[in-house]
């Protein structure tokens, strides 16, 4: 069984008193340790699909599986439980806490949503600052670091947990073309150090190469799947 | 909570000047408080003091039915020696009764041989009745301030009207019990201004002249006044006194004597009850600023930060740590409002007590200004800063908390 199943997923939207269709009938499977990208263009569904996996949202209808799961069945307060226990998120704005340091960052979840005891915390946040090379600027604020460094805080912050899936909603839209690359390989880097499950999706198609595989939605629908290996020009 | 509270104070830093703001209104609000209950408080005490300490005591014992025909000074509604001494038993076994001062009170005529007019009068034992409202001497304003058999003070007004000088002979004419008229002459050994105003016609000779005026066979005393030694314990020894004395009934199995506070006994004490009034408005007024103001500034906290909400709840903050997190800005900003409102009111208590400001009340003049806050009064209005602060904050948080992550992280 996959790390994901998505069995018929619908998602529909009420905008006054039309309906929209966001997602139609998606199906698919996606397995443990992968390095996954779903593109299309704006309004194709990326981001409601990845809101339904990240257990943000739930599907009109349809059955969706995560770490063996139902997800759709999960309330509010478990669902918020589920995400802390299993996933890691990064954002199209790096949507790290202003009034916290680079380190406080990426220990957040370990204190508000794991409660990992002090000791642990401080092992697995020093390691990941040397892996997004961040050890430096670990006491400075989000304000005081570029783009670039304050994706790799975010990207920190999502393996911090070391959850199964890691969930990242255009990381590199707010960066320029150089670091955006930079972002891709770490965060590849990273998940074949964790084995980590990473999806991201994206409409650059300049970094869509570097996922193994790509899912490419259109209106809604799966249009295409490709399994490059990864080994496509990033 | 260490965190939760660390996030939370940061989260205040982040908008000093609005923090600043808000906490300065709750600290304004705390000094008000504590100045305006400082300052009320000492002018209540001061005058509850001239008017107890000169003239009516902290509590007063009759035989029942005297207070109602108060008006008259009735003769008949008397304590005998049996009862004067099983009160008088009583009374030793309260440690918190400092002195206590027996009192004859009988109206009757004042004559300065040329004009005559009506005078009440109060037959005490002098030393007795100098402990019991030691302010009395500062009420003599010519004359000796003792009283000696033969002796009468007569109040300021009686005195100018009747055109009596200290040292002037005079005679008091009083209705006996049973109901002939006996008179007796006294010298002026002082003239008494009145507590409250010019009104006062309240004058003093010794218990034993009042005796002889009013050819009692024996002491028949109309009322015992207390003084206690701590005015905080009014309460507590009005309620020993009520459960010692109500157990004395009389042959129809009513009580024989009749206890009242001074509260009972002085229409000042409605003028003290305006004062807690005004004081328990201005507590109100505290409230409503504490409450408005911080609702607003976490209702704004909560919309600037609703992304970051999003954030939090997306990566799995649960949505109760969450509420506290909002909960302990507010809390933090009434602990800090409070704290620093305590400080600034102490110190301005401080300046008003060394500034030696005085006020007049009736005919005292001079009566210094000594505003004092206890403790526990600071301790009241801080709390229920901090107490407002916490509601206030709830509804703020709790929608921070009840956030759909979703729709927190699409707000721009």
């Amino acid at each position: 069984m996959g790390l994901i199943t998505a069995q018929n997923i619908y998602k529909d939207y009420q905008v006054g008193e039309v309906s929209l269709r966001a997602l139609n009938d998606l199906n698919f499977e996606i397995e443990p340790a992968s390095f996954l990208s779903f593109v299309g263009p704006s309004g194709s569904g990326k981001t409601t699909l990845l809101n339904l996996i990240g257990c943000l949202d739930t599907p009109t209808d349809g059955t969706l599986t995560v770490a063996g799961t139902d997800v759709v069945s999960l309330d509010r307060k478990q669902r918020a439980a589920f995400r802390g226990r299993h996933m890691g998120f990064i954002f199209q704005d790096f949507n790290l806490i202003p009034v916290l340091t680079v380190y406080e960052n990426i220990e957040y979840p370990l204190i508000m949503v794991q409660n990992v005891p002090p000791e642990e915390r401080r092992r697995r946040v020093l390691s990941l600052l040397e892996s997004v090379e961040m050890t430096e600027q670990k006491d400075k604020y989000p304000d005081q670091i570029s783009g670039g460094q304050k994706q790799r805080v975010a990207v920190a912050r999502a393996l911090v947990t070391e959850p199964e899936l890691v969930l990242a909603d255009e990381p590199t839209a707010n960066l320029d073309s150089k670091t955006a690359y930079m972002i891709i390989e770490l965060m590849k880097e990273m998940q074949r150090k964790s084995g980590t499950t990473f999806i991201f999706s994206t409409h650059d198609q300049k970094i869509v190469g570097a996922a193994e595989i790509i899912y490419t939605l259109e209106d809604g629908m799966i249009v295409d799947r490709k399994d490059t290996g990864g080994n496509a020009h990033v | 909570m260490y965190n939760l509270l660390k996030i939370a104070i940061r989260n205040l830093l982040r908008y000093r000047r609005r923090t600043l703001l808000t906490a300065s209104l709750i600290m304004i609000g705390v000094v008000f408080v504590l100045v305006f209950m400082a300052v009320t408080g000492s002018v209540k005490s001061l005058l509850i003091g001239q008017i107890t300490d000169s003239m009516l005591g902290h509590l007063q014992i009759h035989k029942k039915g005297y207070v109602a025909s108060i008006d008259n000074l009735p003769l008949t509604i008397t304590l005998t020696p049996k009862a004067v001494q099983k009160i008088d038993k009583t009374i030793k076994e309260i440690p918190e009764i400092e002195a206590y001062s027996t009192r004859i009170k009988f109206g009757g005529l004042f004559s300065n041989f040329v004009e005559t007019t009506n005078i009440r009068l109060n037959g005490v034992v002098p030393e007795m009745e100098l402990k019991t409202v030691p302010l009395l001497p500062t009420r003599i304003i010519k004359g000796e301030k003792t009283l000696k058999k033969g002796d009468i003070l007569i109040p300021e007004l009686l005195a100018s009207g009747m055109k009596v000088k200290v040292g002037d002979t005079v005679v008091v004419i009083a209705t006996n019990k049973d109901g002939s008229v006996n008179g007796k002459q006294f010298m002026v050994s002082g003239i008494l201004e009145s507590v409250t105003g010019p009104g006062g016609r309240d004058g003093y000779i010794h218990i034993e002249d009042a005796v002889e005026v009013l050819r009692m066979e024996q002491m028949e005393i109309s009322e015992i006044v207390l003084r206690l030694k701590d005015f905080g314990t009014l309460q507590d020894v009005y309620e020993s006194l009520m459960g010692a004395l109500s157990q004395e009934k009389n042959e129809a199995g009513k009580p024989v004597f009749e206890v009242h506070t001074w509260e009972k006994l002085s229409p000042f004490y409605n003028i003290a009850r305006m004062i807690d009034i005004m004081t328990l408005f201005i507590k109100i007024m505290l409230i409503a600023m504490v409450l408005v103001s911080i609702m607003n500034v976490m209702i704004m906290a909560v919309y600037e930060r609703m992304r970051e909400i999003g954030t939090i709840s997306a990566i799995g903050t649960m949505p109760g740590k969450i509420l506290s997190m909002f909960v302990l800005e507010g809390l933090s900003l009434g602990i800090f409002g409070a704290l620093i409102g305590d400080a600034i009111g102490c110190i301005i208590i401080y300046i008003l007590n060394i500034s030696h400001i005085t006020f007049n009340f009736g005919r005292q003049t001079g009566l210094l200004l000594a505003p004092y806050i206890g403790v526990a009064d600071i301790l009241m209005v801080s709390v229920t800063v901090i107490v407002v602060s916490v509601a206030a904050s709830l509804q703020p948080a709790f929608k921070a908390s009840k956030m759909e992550p979703i729709e927190a992280l699409r707000h721009v």
